[in-house]
């Protein structure tokens, strides 16, 4: 029990005034240079240029679906890393906010088999499409 | 100024890797070391925000899919009559530009904002929010557009009755999400550009004291009205 309180709470009631300077350095802002930005930005609109052709020449099927896929997710990486700074951030933010969208990913699984049981049913009693 | 300032690793001396977020998360104190809390929750507010659109986009998805009725082609819907052609989805391209400017002039103002350059922070903000203005303007337009052309929650000329639906309340929500962004810029602006940061004058909501980091907590916001926008013209009206 001293050894836990000495490894947790009673460590840090020892060293108040040690901690909370690290916490006051460690909390210092995001600066980066204005160049960055503006590279970021350029491809911002260079990626929404190319998803916004391919609609423009009509590309379809699975080649429409699998570009206007790689395009959103660069455009939101590029967003999410620069523009929201979460390149810099430890570790241990990313994973706690980034992992639990990508986890919808199962729900959108589950719903894509229950859509297509809809659907089924729908033609099964219906009749296909008017 | 012209290099990237490190602040984070070089002065935390924590450890790295898988070895960090153990450390991190289980050392009984608070988990984002480096993060203040205003920053950690607009994050966490951010996160449950996304499962709301994620939501709407997964319900969007199984009305799609699920339908025996053709969904309306969103490229013709969408398509504007300029010069006597019709150009496929161009105010919805526009929309996009306004909007990913809009994140790199806030971009610039959380810089700017860092340098304690007030002037310049609170132009860039203004910007921004006329940038987002100018969006809600548009949307409002396509709106009006589409209801005159028989568009309802209902149903629509085209197809799918669902499309009206998912529509309405995908753009709504997320042009509501544009307007007040705006309306909090317009605030944080007025704050930066009297000082506040610079004395510590305590905020008429909170009474507290507000630092330059509220301009990047702001921005944070922003950047993701820009990044679900990515999401819904990607699966809405591109797919």
């Amino acid at each position: 029990m001293a050894e836990a309180t000495a490894n947790g709470l009673g460590q840090h009631a020892l060293h108040p005034a040690r901690d909370a300077a690290i916490v006051a350095k460690a909390e210092t802002h995001q600066e980066h240079p204005i160049k960055l930005y503006l590279v970021v930005w350029a491809w911002l609109f260079i990626l929404s240029t190319c998803s916004y052709l391919v609609d423009y020449f009509g590309i379809h099927g699975y080649l429409r679906w699998s570009l206007i896929l790689i395009f959103m997710i660069l455009k939101a990486g590029l967003i999410v890393a620069v523009f929201m700074h979460m390149a810099w951030e430890r570790l241990a933010m990313m994973y706690a906010i980034i992992l639990p969208p990508i986890l919808v990913l199962v729900f959108v699984t589950m719903m894509v088999f229950e859509a297509d049981y809809t659907l089924l049913t729908r033609i099964a009693f219906f009749g296909p499409g008017p | 100024m012209a290099e990237t300032t490190l602040t984070h690793d070089s002065q935390l001396d924590r450890p790295q890797g898988w070895q960090g977020i153990a450390a991190d998360w289980a050392s009984d104190q608070r988990a984002f070391k480096n993060v203040s809390w205003g920053k950690a929750m607009m994050w966490i507010f951010l996160l449950s925000d996304t499962f709301i659109f994620g939501c709407f986009l997964l319900s969007y998805m199984t009305a799609r899919i699920s339908t025996r009725v053709p969904w309306p082609n969103p490229s013709e819907v969408f398509a504007l009559r300029i010069g006597g052609s019709e150009i496929p989805l161009i105010l919805i391209a526009i929309m996009t530009f306004v909007l990913i400017s809009s994140s790199g002039t806030m971009a610039m103002a959380v810089n700017f904002g860092y340098r304690r350059d007030r002037r310049k922070t609170a132009i860039l903000m203004l910007l921004t929010a006329a940038l987002g203005a100018t969006f809600v303007g548009m949307q409002a337009f396509e709106w009006t557009k589409l209801i005159t052309e028989g568009v309802r929650p209902w149903g629509n000329p085209w197809g799918a009755a669902q499309f009206g639906s998912c529509f309405f309340m995908i753009t709504g929500f997320h042009g509501t999400h544009v307007t007040i962004g705006v309306i909090f810029l317009i605030i944080v602006a007025r704050k930066v550009w009297r000082g506040d940061f610079d004395i510590g004058r305590p905020g008429f909501f909170t009474s507290r004291r507000g630092r330059y980091e509220n301009v990047e907590i702001m921005g944070l916001y922003w950047h993701f009205v820009d990044l679900v926008w990515v999401f819904i013209f990607a699966f809405f009206y591109l797919w």
